[in-house]
């Protein structure tokens, strides 16, 4: 994944979305009639869903307030089990500490399992120009690994691709197989990919893995997946890398009960994912397999920021990926179109911290605050709250249109004077219910082409609001 | 200032900032001393037959293919019976004891980890977890991880006495106290619930992604003596 970010270009994502009907159908199949039915399935098996949800806002919150303390505590045992914990300020200095590793094991190719905070890194582009070559081995990943893209959606990458696509890239890729062979089925196009990355796995000389949960009471680190593909990961190399970010740290083993308790729950609405996979240092001495070296990198790349900042709220995220399956934005552009790794709704506050609220500032635009992502939110982040403290800021950085700022002027020029607000309502509801006489609404209006664009604009009945209000009208 | 120094400083600064540092430091060792004040869903509090019941269900919900077995020296013979099904000869087994102590007879069982061209595998659970019909299992000399994943089918046997109604209940069982020198959790430990899937292409969901195609529960009845 390129690290440079094409959030400028949002609109033009965006549109090239719109018009791309293939698309359009995958994202109606995965989100609408995928996604969102599935979590109110999973819902309905657990009656106690909402108050583990609360539980959940507040024990990360508690988390948040003795971060210190808890990575302290999580980095000692870490080190009894016998595993090292790297620290690392940015992105550069995660991508080193994991190049270094990677060298003293004299490692030519590294197998990974699914990671967001490789992604955030840019990781396998910097193993890649150290001739290592990194093997993405969750199916989705390596489907776009194949065909070099970002992934599209934090957890099904490869959802934007259609079977016939994929048939095509295996085709491309797999040269040594016969290439009439039949790849019309699913399942087909399953087998040949765990053939081919079977082989791999057995052969890595260092897996990466990223971790959902960090416990500081045992020093464990967990990942959840459903293929197996990431705890192969994490057993088959004699290295073992676990590439992960702060916030992600629990007090105890019960906390990341509660939160495996509606991470796949919501997310895909499965009681549990198949494997939830949980890693305690290295191998033991009697142990007949498991890593003998095992790292913990730490990264903090502008978290510890956050933390401090209005937007602190945000780093309660568990990435499940709900409140991107439930944003009508998202819904109808896809991931690419954000320009960056995270999407969605969670994306739109993460992004402007990581890549500067210049590059940005579209993407907290890019929504209608109706509220679905915090109600979906397993851990109730005030996502819509968040995206409008980017947007004030990106005014005050000046970063928003020239009309945008005029329409904003005019009206605050209007509210802060009621009988000028009244005076000019009542003319312009007159003049547009005159010019709309008999129609009753506007297929066309001088100003409204956004609007009317695609549909009509509904012209006024009767007085203001206020004037109605005043006559007794309730 | 090396990197570690510099994050601990700048977290330091922002949360004593906002909070009583003392109170904040004896805040998180009480709170790891206290536990989770969680909830336990009600699902996760049965007993007695209810528990094996629900256990059982839940894991055929996740497409576990789950046998009820009389006895531990029942073993050897369904296993027979499945290789047979599937015209295999040879098992890779955990190596465990009471595994071990097994009448093989004709079966050619081989006792150690995981390999790539294993076609079938048979370990013992270290737990279950009636509330999602989860199977634990725990690492160790005895326990290879690498069998959990590498078969296309897994056969795993657990003793209806080592199920249990919640997941709390088997942390507290393998949980090594604090004060130990020792590492607290066994290297790796794997919740598995059903085989594994994938819905990665168009979100068709197809079993046998990495991990086996299916999974095959083994539940031997509690022994009353």
């Amino acid at each position: 994944m390129s690290q440079d970010p094409k959030c400028h270009d949002f609109q033009l994502g965006a549109k090239k979305a719109l018009d791309d009907e293939r698309l359009q159908t995958l994202l109606g199949r995965t989100l609408e009639n995928g996604f969102q039915k599935k979590r109110l399935q999973g819902m309905s098996r657990l009656p106690e869903y909402e108050q583990l949800r609360d539980q959940a806002r507040d024990l990360k919150d508690h988390v948040l307030d003795h971060l210190d303390m808890y990575l302290a505590r999580f980095e000692a045992e870490v080190t009894k089990a016998g595993g090292q914990v790297h620290w690392a300020r940015d992105a550069a200095e995660a991508r080193d500490i994991i190049l270094d590793i990677c060298i003293k094991a004299e490692a030519k190719t590294v197998s990974k399992g699914k990671s967001m905070i490789a992604e955030e890194i840019g990781l396998n582009d910097h193993l890649i120009a150290n001739a290592i070559t990194p093997i993405e081995t969750d199916l989705g990943e390596y489907i776009i690994q194949l065909r070099d893209e970002p992934p599209s959606h934090i957890i099904a990458p490869a959802f934007h691709i259609s079977k016939e696509q994929v048939a095509e890239t295996f085709k491309d890729s797999h040269t040594h197989l016969d290439p009439d062979r039949d790849l019309s089925e699913p399942t087909t196009l399953l087998n040949e990919a765990r053939g081919e990355l079977r082989e791999k796995f057995l052969r890595a000389d260092v897996g990466i893995t990223g971790a959902n949960i960090l416990v500081a009471e045992t020093g464990t680190a967990m990942i959840v997946t459903n293929e197996g593909n990431g705890d192969l990961t994490q057993d088959l190399p004699p290295v073992h890398i676990a590439l992960t970010s702060i916030e992600k740290v629990v007090p105890t083993l019960e906390d990341a009960t509660l939160i495996l308790r509606l991470l796949a729950r919501t997310a895909t609405g499965q009681e549990q994912s198949v494997y939830n996979t949980f890693f305690t240092g290295a191998k033991r001495p009697t142990d007949i397999d498991g890593p003998d070296e095992y790292h913990v990198v730490l990264l903090d790349n502008g978290r510890s920021e956050l933390l401090g900042s209005e937007f602190r709220d945000i780093l309660r995220c568990i990435r499940c990926g709900a409140c991107i399956n439930h944003c009508p934005v998202y819904g109808v552009t896809s991931g690419h179109a954000y320009g960056w790794v995270y999407p969605g709704p969670m994306g739109s506050v993460l992004t402007p911290h990581f890549v500067g609220i210049e590059e940005a500032h579209l993407l907290p635009g890019a929504s209608t605050f109706c509220g679905r992502c915090e109600e979906v939110c397993p851990v109730r982040i005030p996502l819509p709250q968040l995206l409008r403290n980017w947007r004030v800021r990106a005014f005050e950085k000046g970063l928003s249109g020239g009309a945008q700022r005029l329409g904003l002027g005019v009206w605050a020029a209007l509210a802060r004077r009621p009988w000028l607000y009244r005076l000019t309502m009542n003319f312009a509801i007159a003049a547009l219910g005159m010019l709309a006489r008999g129609k009753g609404s506007f297929k066309r209006l001088l100003g409204a082409g956004g609007w009317t664009k695609t549909r009509d604009l509904p012209a006024p009945q009767g007085g203001t609001f206020q004037s109605r209000y005043a006559k007794g009208e309730r | 200032m090396s990197a570690r120094k510099d994050i601990f400083a700048r977290l330091k600064t922002t949360l004593d900032r906002v909070h009583n540092p003392t109170v904040r430091y004896s805040g998180a060792d009480q709170r790891i001393q206290d536990g989770s004040p969680a909830l336990i869903p009600e699902r996760g509090r049965s007993g007695g037959p209810a528990k094996t019941a629900l256990f059982a269900s839940e894991a055929e919900r996740a497409d576990a293919d789950v046998r009820r077995l009389a006895h531990m020296a029942d073993v050897p013979g369904v296993v027979k019976r499945i290789l047979t099904e599937a015209k295999i000869t040879a098992l890779k087994a955990a190596p465990d004891k009471t595994l071990q102590a097994m009448d093989w007879a004709d079966i050619g069982v081989a006792f150690g980890r995981g390999e790539g061209s294993d076609h079938i595998g048979l370990s013992v659970a270290y737990g279950g977890v009636a509330e999602t019909g989860t199977l634990v299992m725990a690492s160790g000399p005895r326990s290879p991880t690498t069998l959990n994943f590498l078969p296309d089918v897994h056969m795993v046997v657990i003793r209806e006495e080592d199920i249990t109604a919640n997941y709390e209940e088997v942390w507290d069982r393998l949980r090594v106290e604090a004060e130990s020198d020792a590492p607290r959790l066994p290297r790796t430990v794997n919740w598995i619930t059903g085989p594994s899937r994938t819905a990665d292409i168009e979100q068709t969901l197809l079993l046998g992604a990495h991990g086996p195609r299916k999974l095959i529960i083994l539940l031997i009845d509690a022994q009353t003596s």
